[in-house]
């Protein structure tokens, strides 16, 4: 599975997507210029986190009008895979490829820190190794990370299905004080309607090697190559 | 040449004294012009020409069979093997950071970041000590939020992990705080540069940011003491951009990859002059730049702003004559400006021309390094005496020793730093492997097979008592923390804070501190590879505590050697590697229970240092370590505290034998302590160990349950570890701000 990593001006996850790629899941990555609206044929596109632009303005503000996000936008559109982390996910609200948006943490200042989420879905093909309720480690590392959307937005999200990740204990109770950022509703990650785009604000990429304190970021690259392996037509985006 | 200047006061207000300008007069044969003045006022600035530290420095050790780069560049450079060299250095941003604690902080990040970068490695963490007056000052607790802040800020925007650190309060920092970044990078050996310029008629190429009017006099500001008026010098602090900084990283080393750079120099303090002086003078060429083709960001800039101007996020290349296309594509693909402004001459001139027209012809070593060096006078000061007397029995021995250990936990120095540090990303490029909050971060070097140790010290409570054996605890303790952590000490950068050197008694906390830095390198075999001196930290006559901080570098062979400071699981043994003496000079429980900073500091025998720094690795080698913490501030009781609190606390029950003063037992800070944890069954391969090396291991008791219990022969104390955690995580809670 060929994996394509965005390159923005700011970025700095993109290598670690790499290295977890490449190193420990050993499959195929390469970078995609944000300059470029050429996706080189990739299978699934990773938005990492960082600094696009600078955030200069409002985090992915700019890095939305990047020419790389029309051809992003059209793979989605035909049902390719696309995950957004962190900055890659205030990137993906920004552009309307999902729904709603990340406000600065209530607490006001940054906050980098392992959490805990509460898998609330596995129907979309970066859940798929995972279990409804199960709890996973990955840390955060965010300024602007407050999930909010409007009521009307939030009952669509619950009625759909696309709450996907939020944010809990140890043993998977939400309570005020495990929200690092006062997200609405605890929200840690949404999909789409369509489920083929997923944006959440930890990171999967630093989670994945038991050196660093956690493998359940290699759950989410599990659950893709599976959906991969099992219908590549449908994640290459000829769904459509 | 037009304009001639010699009014005193101009002199005067370049920072030279009527002496130094004679001295120009004499080197150049003639008046300097108001643009060359300006240059020599820079560059003979303290803070650029080390002038009055330069002869003592000279004395530390700077060699080594893996020293590939010493002091005088950029940055120090290791050799660590497998063909990568690890490129490192400290240095302080404390004056601006007391004038515009934000951006004197951020600046300062992307100050060091750019020195390492320069070097050809990727930056990939950082490291901070901190220093400020007690947070009870409402001012001070602005300067701290503010600090944390702007590192945060920038460090967390341009991608470099800030992995650890450490901060400290006490009241002489209340009106200069202190702002210490270590940063470290990786390169491939066969890559790197250097800054020093070659290849006559070869390019001179202005890269990154613009040039504004921001930060002129920045070299001069931090060469004074300050008074009342300090915060009206903020136009003299420079505006960081971190964004612009991520890019002029990418762009810089996408270009070192290739073949087309001669040298490479950041234009930090000094801005255009120092880069092109120091380029010129290191590589023994000339260098001709017309202020014309600088890129700017506002119009009507003179050639003295240009010159002295410090905007950050610019650097300077020298590149082979042919590559300057290839430079521009690649800037151009990261949207930074790159123009050509000059090029490299024979002979030793720095030429700069406005439009054409000569504006000042200096030699360079005359601003590079000809800068009068001073042997300052220095005395020991007459209170020297009293301040290390300390009669132990006119001290009170606490009536509850639980309720002192609590207060000591709460207390700033001590508490958990958590507050500060979950504001930076610590875990960028996947490498931190022990993380912020214990002795030493471990950090995965790139290939994955081994890593290496970073730690910042520095007790400038002891340095305020005896700079000597100060400063070498501080090197000492480097080297226990990174051995705790599981590295080998390679070498030191330092960073050397201190009051107003004109005054004998600063210059000898001075001279008696870098001695004995030298005397523990030596012992340690860690040479200085470079740093910086930060002095006139004053304000109003108020000189800080002496503070010479220590930034060490270790590596591991194997990242299974890493270790952390906490306890790991039930059941297992915990182990005091080294003696505890009657020893209270100078303490942290001291300064906390009675206000006192009086005594000497605990002895320091580096022979029986070195032993338990070789015992200690050689069992965490051995894999029978499981946790390893050096007994510092606070004493064996807080060492012991802070074992347990892990990311999951965890309960201790200790019995000790020792029939000292029982307060000095506990919150003594007697050196060359190592608290261990291990399995049960590995005791007796660790009595051996400790045996060849002919150090002390004592048992001291058992890890597990959800209580801290201490018994010695005349105190004792049992708290749930629910409270010790509680006190211990109070602590910033209320400091920091939003």
């Amino acid at each position: 599975m060929k994996f394509g990593i965005v390159v923005f001006p700011g970025s700095w996850s993109h290598q670690d997507f790499h290295h977890v790629i490449v190193k420990i899941l050993k499959e195929e990555a390469c970078y995609l210029w944000h300059k470029e609206a050429d996706l080189h044929g990739v299978d699934c596109v990773i938005l990492p986190g960082g600094f696009a632009h600078g955030d200069y303005l409002r985090a992915g503000a700019i890095a939305r009008l990047s020419p790389v996000m029309r051809a992003v936008a059209a793979f989605a559109d035909a049902g390719g895979l696309v995950l957004g982390s962190c900055n890659g996910f205030q990137i993906l609200t920004e552009a309307g490829l999902l729904p709603g948006a990340l406000l600065p943490n209530d607490c006001l200042h940054y906050r980098c820190r392992w959490t805990h989420l509460r898998v609330e879905s596995r129907q979309t093909p970066f859940t798929t190794a995972m279990q409804p309720g199960q709890v996973v480690r990955m840390p955060i590392s965010h300024g602007d990370g407050r999930y909010y959307i409007d009521q009307a937005g939030w009952k669509k999200l619950v009625e759909g299905d696309q709450i996907i990740f939020r944010y809990c204990d140890a043993k998977g109770t939400l309570a005020k004080d495990v929200n690092p950022n006062g997200s609405l509703d605890h929200i840690a990650g949404v999909c789409n309607e369509r489920r083929n785009i997923l944006g959440l604000m930890p990171h999967p990429e630093r989670a994945a090697e038991p050196i660093l304190g956690s493998e359940d970021g290699c759950l989410m690259f599990a659950s893709l190559l599976d959906s991969f392996v099992r219908s590549p037509l449908t994640t290459c985006g000829d769904r459509a | 040449m037009t304009v001639s200047v010699v009014a005193p006061d101009l002199i005067a207000s370049h920072g030279l004294t009527a002496d130094e300008y004679d001295r120009i007069v004499a080197i150049i044969g003639r008046e300097p012009n108001l643009v060359e003045l300006g240059m020599f006022g820079a560059m003979w600035s303290e803070h650029c020409s080390y002038k009055s530290s330069r002869v003592h420095l000279a004395t530390l050790p700077t060699e080594g069979p893996r020293i590939l780069q010493g002091p005088g560049e950029n940055a120090g450079v290791l050799d660590i093997g497998d063909g990568l060299a690890l490129v490192f250095k400290m240095e302080s941003h404390n004056h601006p950071s007391f004038i515009e604690p934000y951006q004197g902080a951020a600046t300062g990040v992307g100050g060091i970041i750019r020195d390492i970068f320069t070097m050809g490695a990727r930056p990939f963490a950082l490291c901070d000590s901190l220093r400020f007056g007690p947070l009870t000052d409402p001012k001070n607790r602005y300067l701290f939020s503010r600090v944390v802040a702007g590192i945060a800020g920038y460090g967390n925007a341009v991608g470099v992990p800030t992995v650890g650190g450490e901060a400290y309060f006490a009241e002489p920092y209340s009106g200069n705080p202190l702002v210490n970044v270590l940063c470290v990078g990786v390169a491939r050996k066969d890559r790197l540069f250097f800054a020093k310029a070659g290849g006559i008629d070869n390019p001179v190429i202005y890269v990154g940011a613009r040039t504004g009017r921001d930060g002129i006099h920045g070299a001069t500001m931090a060469s004074g003491v300050f008074d009342e008026g300090a915060e009206a010098r903020r136009p003299t602090v420079q505006v960081g951009d971190p964004f612009r900084e991520k890019l002029l990283i990418e762009a810089c080393l996408e270009l070192m990859e290739g073949d087309d750079l001669v040298a490479v120099q950041d234009m930090g303090a000094a801005g255009l002059t120092c880069a092109t002086a120091e380029m010129a003078s290191r590589g023994g060429t000339g260098i001709e730049i017309d202020l014309a083709r600088v890129p700017r960001r506002e119009p009507g800039m003179t050639a003295y702003e240009l010159m002295l101007s410090e905007s950050q996020e610019r650097m300077l290349v020298v590149a082979k004559a042919g590559s300057e296309a290839r430079v521009r594509t690649v800037f151009e693909k990261w949207d930074l400006d790159a123009a050509v402004i000059g090029h490299v001459t024979e002979g030793g001139l720095l030429r700069v021309l406005d439009h054409g027209r000569p504006v000042a012809e200096i030699p360079a070593d005359a601003l590079a390094s000809e800068a009068p060096a001073y042997h300052r006078p220095s005395s020991r000061p007459a209170e020297a005496d009293a301040r290390q007397r300390l009669d132990l029995d006119r001290l009170p021995l606490p009536d509850d020793y639980a309720a002192v250990l609590l207060e000591l936990l709460r207390s700033p120095n001590l508490c958990c730093k958590e507050g500060i540090w979950e504001r930076y990303d610590h875990m960028l490029f996947l490498g931190t492997i022990v993380g912020p909050g214990s002795d030493a971060v471990v950090l995965r070097l790139p290939g994955g097979t081994r890593a290496i140790a970073l730690s910042i010290d520095g007790n400038s409570r002891y340095c305020t008592v005896d700079p000597y054996r100060g400063a070498m605890i501080a090197v000492a303790e480097a080297a226990r923390n990174v051995v705790c952590g599981g590295g080998e000490p390679l070498a030191i950068t330092n960073c050397l804070n201190f009051g107003n050197p004109e005054r004998p008694e600063i210059m000898w906390q001075f001279v008696e501190a870098v001695t004995g830095i030298g005397e523990a390198c030596r012992a340690f075999q860690t040479p200085v590879t470079g740093g910086n001196v930060s002095l006139y930290n004053e304000t109003s006559g108020n000189a800080i505590f002496p503070t010479p901080m220590i930034g060490m570098v270790g590596l591991l062979d194997d990242v299974a050697y890493a270790t952390g400071q906490w306890f790991q699981a039930e059941g297992d043994l915990v182990a005091l590697f080294g003696d505890t003496r009657e020893e209270l000079g100078a303490s942290e429980y001291l300064a906390i229970r009675f206000g006192l900073v009086q005594g000497e500091p605990p002895a320091l025998d580096l022979t029986r240092e070195r032993a338990v720094q070789r015992t200690c690795l050689e069992a965490i080698r051995a894999g029978i370590i499981r946790s390893a913490h050096d007994c510092s501030d606070g004493g064996l009781v807080v060492a012991l505290a802070e074992s347990c609190l892990g990311a999951t606390p965890i309960g201790v029950d200790i019995q000790l034998k020792d029939t000292i003063r029982p307060d000095a037992l506990l919150f003594g800070e007697s050196q060359s302590r190592i608290v261990v944890s291990l399995k049960a069954t590995d005791w007796l391969r660790l009595e051996r160990i400790a045996a060849a090396h002919q150090v002390p291991v004592t048992r001291l008791g058992i890890v597990g349950g959800t209580r801290f219990r201490l018994h010695g022969p005349a105190c004792g104390l049992d708290l749930p570890m629910t409270e010790v955690e509680a006190a211990w995580r109070s602590g910033l809670a209320s400091s920091l701000g939003a």
